[in-house]
């Protein structure tokens, strides 16, 4: 691959935005952790609660402050990277990204400084109610970025305007109630649950492993696994709404994960295995499940899914469609804002949907017009995305996904029937899951993006020429630069988000005598003889 | 949906190219004292104490005003998108090195207090200043290279591109008129800040805020005038020089533009806003005078009117103009050519409305809480989680 402007502005937005979502999980999901702890601490008003809700919130301020950071530049490298794709689709993109600002950014931003300066400047129930608002924009703020993002997925409720060179907005509902959207939304908002659960719980078990700060880390679990367990039933059921999405308007990236090359008879099969070979277009080694494919994808034993090679040939037709709209449109330019030929129109009219396709000869010519037979082929066989990093990355986020039912629902059981009596093995391997949330979610996103490749916005606008008229050495730089800082803020907030979690809770707080009497029996204790729940051992 | 029709784009347009503005105004007056404050926290505070007491007068609040710029970069994302798409790739290296300086600020504000050595503090007291001062000083830049108009153009297909080789265009970024105006919002972003430290704290700090602000605000209002004197005698302004089309396609090339005469023009036109320049030099001697003999909530919301003042001053004396080409005049960006469409612009209005006055409600009601002295008491209770 050579590397030019495409693949430097590629590699800057991947990086910036892989390191945004370091952050953002957390927040989503930490936020409402802290705020359920809170309001559990003004409904009983026992010290353990307010203990919880301060210690969980101080980390959640180290990790929310470089999601903010790092979100800073998220906001502003479309028009610095990506100019071109700004222009041509801010209408209908810039929308969700400036209401996200107006109706969530402002209100989690404006109450996190209260939520860690308010303690005593208002009351209680004031104060769980800041900390829920927190909670609400972080989340709201999910919503309007998936918006945007869904939009880039599956582009509704826009066309294209020729004498403006732009797609614009036809219907706003479109864009808010696209489906792709909303399954996308609660996917990544659950996602960011099941992480924040898994770190949660890892941390606790980290305590209780040392016998350290029992009260909260078992009482943290207990919150923990039970937000978790829904959360990750929810990710894996969203995560197969989003497959059947997929499977209905980016039919190429559902292919590309499935490696499927051929359309197979329905109900297709599911490929467990497969190395897949861009080169020959076949797999190697399958190993398949009868049936699977097609109850995910079509939801139906009878309906066909679409191989690789059916989607290439139907997109060089789009290609062919879209000469003719592009013929039409460089006519209609030529009368720069006068009333061009109505014939024209009306040809532009019936083909611009398909105009994008004929962008994909930019790649090989200035003047797609005068494409040859071999460049169409060529640039309908670019619509295929690489084939194995998505199957492979798709199937080890689902592995995941499965893996984090189980721990969530073995830590619930363990916390609602078992006296919070946890085995030691269980609490390593809770230490040691703590990253298995980050790797699933990246390469969620890994594949949810490199799957759109070769376009920003499906069938719409092509990745090449969406970029800024930019020097290769300037996005080098910037690129290095960001790499750079990221990874000194990255290493300063890790120092210190250890340095938190070693030092502990600011100070421990025991039951009251009658309240222990009351539940000694449900609060039996195994992680040792000495252990007395209300203790918190010397280190 | 034909709703949008009930206000028309030409309408529409004038409403966003205010509400542009009003984000543009609601960051620089709030989040303007956060950087004032950051690029005084050297010089107000000799002490560790004293430099905690600045950095908490903004603690709480430094993140819900920086919204108000990352707002501003989304509005005119939607809004204004070819402005978005020429602005921010045309003074890349500017954006990066304004990005770079306001992602210093919040980890410095955050992680300053996180461990307890004179080292470290220090290092993130400079990454403050760096956080206040660098954005402050290129907003000014920037404004002023959008007065003398950038070298750009546009493709037939509408890419933006800016002229020149890497270094040429950053440094040459940095031309006389526009290094005055970024003189001028350092200073004025300065005062401010010592506004709202003379405002937030007592003693040493805002001794030495007061101090330093009067200097500012005078330094700021010299600036300013001289800018006006400038532009008055030796700057080209920019005239659209065919039919008007205020309804017209967001197309700039469908325009002819040309280069010459006044800005000044504008107020030969417009007499009225003269009112603009008048409160922002005004704005500054009050604030200079108040911060002088000790006022504290009148010198804050004088040095708020001086930013409303010179704001104004630069929008409505270029208006209909956005963003001109001084190397291809037809590709300036106004009022007129460079806006969404009419349904999102009417879209994004209905959601402003909702939305903006719901902002500036709970941010007062923040602001109301958190009203008062900071203190060496309220900074080492253990009940708060100061910074």
């Amino acid at each position: 691959m050579e590397f030019g402007i495409v693949e430097l502005s590629r590699l800057q937005f991947a990086m910036t935005a892989m390191y945004h979502f370091l952050f953002v999980p957390l927040t989503l999901g930490l936020s409402i952790i802290v705020a359920i702890m809170e309001t559990v601490y003004v409904m009983t008003n026992r010290p353990i609660w307010r203990q919880m809700t301060k210690f969980w919130a101080t980390l959640f301020g180290i990790n929310f402050v470089l999601g903010v950071a790092t979100g800073i530049t998220m906001e502003f490298q479309f028009g610095m990277n990506w100019s071109y794709y700004s222009h041509y689709v801010g209408d209908i993109f810039g929308a969700p990204l400036a209401i996200e600002g107006l109706m969530a950014f402002f209100m989690e931003a404006t109450f996190v400084g209260l939520m860690f300066f308010g303690w005593d400047k208002m009351s209680k129930p004031a104060h769980a109610v800041v900390t829920w608002l927190v909670a609400i924009g972080s989340n709201f703020s999910a919503l309007w970025i998936l918006i945007a993002n869904g939009w880039m997925q599956h582009p509704v409720g826009a066309e294209f305007n020729p004498l403006t060179m732009r797609m614009e907005m036809t219907s706003f509902f479109e864009v808010l109630f696209n489906t792709v959207a909303q399954a996308k939304f609660v996917h990544t908002v659950s996602a960011g649950y099941v992480t924040a659960s898994v770190f949660v719980i890892g941390v606790s078990a980290w305590y209780l492993l040392r016998s350290r700060h029992i009260e909260l880390a078992r009482r943290s679990i207990a919150v923990a696994s039970a937000f978790g367990l829904a959360s990750a039933l929810s990710v894996v059921t969203l995560g197969d709404e989003s497959g059947y999405d997929v499977s209905g308007n980016q039919q190429m990236k559902m292919a590309a994960i499935e490696a499927m090359w051929e359309t197979k008879e329905a109900p297709a099969s599911f490929n467990l295995f497969a190395i897949p070979d861009m080169e020959a277009r076949e797999n190697h080694y399958e190993i398949e499940i009868p049936w699977v494919m097609g109850l995910i994808g079509t939801r139906s034993l009878t309906e066909e899914i679409p191989g690789i090679k059916d989607l290439v040939a139907q997109n060089e037709a789009k290609i062919r469609d879209g000469l003719i709209a592009y013929d039409a449109l460089m006519q209609i330019r030529e009368a720069r804002g006068q009333t061009p030929d109505e014939a024209v129109v009306a040809q532009f009219e019936d083909h611009s949907q398909n105009l994008g396709y004929a962008f994909l000869l930019r790649k090989y010519t200035d003047d797609p017009l005068t494409a040859t037979e071999e460049q169409i082929v060529a640039a309908s066989w670019d619509t295929v995305p690489p084939v194995w990093p998505l199957f492979w990355s798709f199937r080890i986020m689902v592995a995941l996904g499965f893996g984090f039912i189980g721990t969530m629902a073995y830590f619930f059981w363990r916390a609602s029937f078992k006296g919070m009596d946890f085995p030691r093995p269980a609490l390593r391997l809770a230490v040691w899951m703590i990253p298995a949330p980050w790797l699933a979610a990246e390469l969620g996103w890994f594949t949810a993006e490199f799957g759109r490749q070769p376009w920003t916005v499906d069938g719409v606008l092509p990745t090449a020429m969406s970029v800024s008229a930019l020097g290769a050495g300037e996005v080098l730089l910037t690129l290095v630069g960001f790499v750079l800082f990221y990874s000194v803020l990255f290493i300063i907030e890790m120092g210190l988000m250890l340095k938190y979690i070693k030092k502990g809770p600011y100070m421990d707080v025991p039951e009251t005598d009658s309240w222990m009497a009351d539940h000694a029996e449900r609060l039996k204790c195994s992680t040792g003889a000495n252990a007395s729940p209300t203790a918190t051992p010397a280190e | 949906m034909i709703l949008h029709e009930l206000i028309s784009l030409d309408v529409l347009r004038v409403i966003w190219w205010i509400l542009l503005g009003v984000l543009l105004i609601g960051f620089a007056v709030t989040d303007g004292f956060d950087m004032g404050v950051g690029a005084l926290i050297p010089f107000v505070g000799k002490t560790d104490m004293e430099r905690r007491i600045a950095i908490n007068t903004v603690g709480p609040v430094w993140e819900g005003n920086q919204v108000w710029f990352i707002l501003g970069g989304g509005a005119i994302f939607a809004a204004w998108p070819p402005l978005y798409a020429m602005s921010f790739s045309g003074f890349y290296l500017a954006m990066f090195a304004v990005l770079a300086a306001l992602i210093l600020r919040p980890v410095g504000f955050k992680y300053r207090s996180k461990r307890d050595s004179a080292t470290w503090r220090n290092a993130w007291d400079w990454a403050l200043f760096v956080g206040g001062a660098v954005p402050a000083l290129l907003f000014g830049v920037a404004v002023g290279n959008v007065i003398l108009g950038a070298p750009f153009h546009l493709t037939p297909d509408q890419l933006p591109v800016y002229e020149g080789s890497a270094a040429a265009k950053f440094f040459g970024l940095l031309r006389p008129f526009a290094l005055l105006a970024g003189v001028v919002s350092l200073s004025m972003l300065i005062a401010h800040g010592a506004a709202w430290l003379n405002l937030k704290t007592e003693g040493p700090v805002q001794q030495r805020a007061r101090t330093i602000g009067a200097v500012a605000a005078v330094v700021a209002a010299a600036a300013y005038a001289l800018a006006g004197v400038w532009l008055a005698m030796g700057i080209d302004g920019y005239t659209i020089t065919s039919e008007v089309a205020a309804n017209g396609p967001s197309n700039p090339l469908f325009s002819d533009v040309a280069k010459g005469g006044s800005w000044m023009a504008a107020y030969g036109a417009r007499p009225w806003i003269i009112i603009a320049p008048v409160l922002g030099i005004g704005g500054m001697l009050m604030a200079a005078l108040g911060l002088k003999s000790g006022k504290e909530i009148s010198t804050i919301l004088w040095s708020g009117i001086s930013i409303v003042g010179v704001i104004s001053s630069v929008g409505l004396t270029m208006f209909p103009f956005i963003l001109p080409s001084n190397t291809n005049p037809n590709s300036s960006l106004t009022v007129w050519d460079a806006s969404s469409s009419h349904q999102t612009l009417f879209v994004m209005l209905v959601v402003s409305v909702i939305f903006v006055p719901l902002i500036l409600a709970y941010t007062s009601w923040v602001y109301k809480v958190l009203w008062g002295k900071v203190t060496e008491e309220e900074v080492t209770s253990p009940a708060n989680s100061t910074y």
